[in-house]
């Protein structure tokens, strides 16, 4: 891979043969055929930003060619895309690395879109650390807002930092593309409108897979593993230290099994061995968006908050009144989780089932 | 075999605070340690090390006591650091710091060939994950970021599997050296250093490198060679609205039992949230 091109001193004007740069692309993450929804996501929130910049909102979606990724395509549109870049080899049927980073390089080269927006997830870190290089342009990690400031027309992406006790907002004002990962779960799913259509264009690489040195052996799914599926569930109960010792995460999945939710922890109790990785919300493990979320024993430091905060709703339970957790949740309960866990398997229980059977 | 471990010394971000008044982040007395990240790829070049033998070089960009954090990877067993560190290289974004890691590689590089380079997965201050691909994409190496496995190392055919953590599971790949190799958190225990490592690390003598060493462009380094700006910092907004207490019934003084908070925070929910009811009792309908 050849050198980065050279970067010319700190400027903050944006060059003259820069200004061609037009549009804003997010780049869908396919595997498999299935989307990270965090590409829809990105898709209806470029749809905002293009609207607000005058301009086109572009999909790109790489992959082998296959009924799923023309399906994928046609969500695209749905979603609020304006024109898809369908990129199809069959090298790119798998993600790696190598072969991504040279056909997004070139593509971005050839139509020049001013924003390059991802998933800040495993691909989307990986690829858009790579890309920003070889464009030799500003990346912006993880990001959970963007705006654009009108009077230079440039990307505002707002980001947490030093473990989230930090936001900053970040520019790159004299280079193009501006790129940014985003947080899975922070924008909201914009909604389906299956009139609409757009433009596709068709982008062949031509790769031969001889030149690509890491081959994929083999792929274990996630289905097969039995993991947590936090990101992505409606209801979470979670613990934190304030249950005292492993044994009483039982109350918080008795609690999740009556309401059908997904358990979650605080960064301690992992550290601790409590649970694994897999459950963890916060800065440093998942984001989550359900529409109930129960903290319980939680204190809701900061490194919790930015991984939870965008609940629909959040029910708090803690000893202590004061505990910063009642500064953000909607509804508050001061007493102790290890009695009022149980109590509410009970009543939730009851309350579910009599409908059940009236229903 | 030679492995490049770059580490990063992190203020202690569990223990940072911000000033009221200012905004800023409180330096004084927050402990410095190396990136909690970076020690599960310094682990996993210590066990290549262990097990089919190599040269473990640890390297950091930074200011001049950031030799501490050096000194602690010597300690658990790395054979050689090298500190670089230069004025000029203040303010670099993760474009700036992967050039000025990368050219302090290419000449480790000419005094024996590096074969892997190690970095943490990010770093817990800046968190971007943009430094690693950043230095594997300039050297031209295979980028293997999100490591959980490393299963084989096959030294005569250079040959490398290792399990890659993906959203939807696990892929194993199989390449080439060189590559650039950032691990997952919690995939390996870290060691405790052994007591003539520690004597060791106490009097070697590390490798102090600037700008000018590693022939590090200006334009390429520090605020010149970031494109990105940082143009707001600000503390996270407190949300205007604080928790609605739930209301329970307790006859008499005494505390509420927890039956009756639980029947009072059911109710709450089924009371002001219809919604979010309908959902619990379509999931419940549904058996979820």
């Amino acid at each position: 891979m050849s050198e980065p091109s050279k970067p010319q001193g700190r400027k903050f004007q944006l060059p003259e043969h820069l200004k061609e740069y037009k549009g804003i692309w997010v780049i869908v993450e396919q595997e498999r055929g299935s989307v990270h929804s965090v590409s829809w996501e990105l898709v209806g929130e470029a749809r905002k930003l293009a609207d607000k910049l005058g301009v086109e909102v572009g999909a790109v979606v790489l992959g082998a060619d296959s009924p799923e990724l023309n399906a994928i395509c046609g969500d695209a549109f749905t979603y609020g895309a304006d024109v898809v870049y369908k990129v199809t080899d069959p090298v790119l049927a798998d993600y790696r690395t190598d072969p991504y980073t040279r056909v997004m390089t070139d593509v971005v080269n050839t139509y020049k879109p001013e924003i390059v927006l991802l998933g800040a997830t495993t691909l989307g870190r990986d690829l858009a650390g790579a890309i920003a290089t070889t464009l030799a342009t500003g990346l912006t990690a993880d990001c959970t807002e963007l705006d654009i400031y009108m009077d230079n027309r440039s990307l505002a992406a707002t980001r947490p930092t030093f473990g989230g006790t930090l936001l900053c907002t970040i520019q790159t004002l004299a280079y193009r593309p501006q790129m940014a990962t985003v947080r899975p779960r922070v924008m909201s799913m914009p909604d389906r409108d299956d009139s609409r259509t757009g433009r596709v264009v068709e982008v062949f690489p031509a790769l031969r897979e001889d030149d690509v040195i890491t081959k994929v052996l083999s792929f274990i799914a996630d289905r097969e593993q039995n993991e947590a599926q936090l990101a992505f569930a409606d209801i979470i109960v979670a613990a934190g230290k304030g249950l005292g010792k492993p044994e009483n995460l039982k109350l918080v999945f008795d609690l999740a099994k009556v309401l059908g939710g997904e358990v979650g922890v605080t960064r301690p109790l992992v550290q601790a061995g409590w649970t694994g990785f897999d459950r963890q919300v916060g800065q440093t493990g998942k984001t989550v968006r359900p529409k109930l979320y129960i903290a319980a024993g939680i204190s809701g430091a900061i490194q919790h908050r930015v991984g939870m905060e965008k609940s629909d709703l959040i029910l708090a339970i803690n000893t202590d009144p004061n505990a910063p957790i009642f500064d953000f949740a909607h509804l508050g309960l001061v007493g102790d989780a290890l009695t009022i866990l149980p109590a509410l398997t009970d009543a939730f229980g009851k309350r579910l089932s009599v409908n059940r059977l009236a229903g | 075999m030679h492995i490049v471990v770059c580490i990063k010394q992190v203020p202690d971000s569990a223990q940072i605070r911000i000033h009221p008044v200012t905004n800023t982040i409180m330096r004084q007395g927050v402990p410095a340690i190396i990136n909690p990240f970076d020690l599960f790829s310094l682990e996993e070049a210590l066990r290549i090390k262990d097990k089919v033998g190599a040269r473990v070089t640890v390297l950091t960009m930074g200011p001049p006591m950031a030799e501490t954090s050096l000194r602690k990877a010597l300690s658990l067993g790395a054979d050689d650091a090298v500190l670089l560190t230069d004025r000029k290289f203040a303010g670099s974004d993760t474009l700036a710091t992967s050039y000025a890691l990368t050219s302090a590689i290419r000449k480790l590089s000419e005094e024996e060939t590096v074969d892997l380079v190690f970095c943490g997965k990010q770093t817990v201050d800046g968190d971007t994950a943009q430094v690693g691909p950043g230095i594997a994409t300039r050297l031209g190496f295979q980028q293997l970021t999100y490591i959980t496995k490393i299963e084989s190392i096959d030294q005569g055919a250079r040959e490398i599997v290792v399990h890659r953590r993906s959203e939807g599971g696990v892929q194993v790949l199989k390449t080439a050296l060189p590559c650039m190799i950032t691990m997952l958190e919690g995939t390996n225990t870290i060691r405790f250093g052994k007591m003539d490592d520690m004597f060791r690390a106490a009097r070697y003598g590390l490798k102090t490198w600037n700008k000018d060493t590693t022939g590090a462009e200006e334009m390429k380094v520090g605020l010149k060679g970031s494109p990105t700006v940082v143009s707001k910092v600000f503390v996270p907004k407190p949300r205007a609205q604080k928790a609605t207490m739930v209301e329970v019934e307790s006859p008499g003084a005494e505390t509420p039992t927890a039956e009756a908070q639980a029947a009072a925070a059911v109710e709450a929910i089924f009371g002001t949230q219809p919604k979010l009811a309908d959902e619990l009792l379509a999931r419940a309908a549904a058996g979820l």
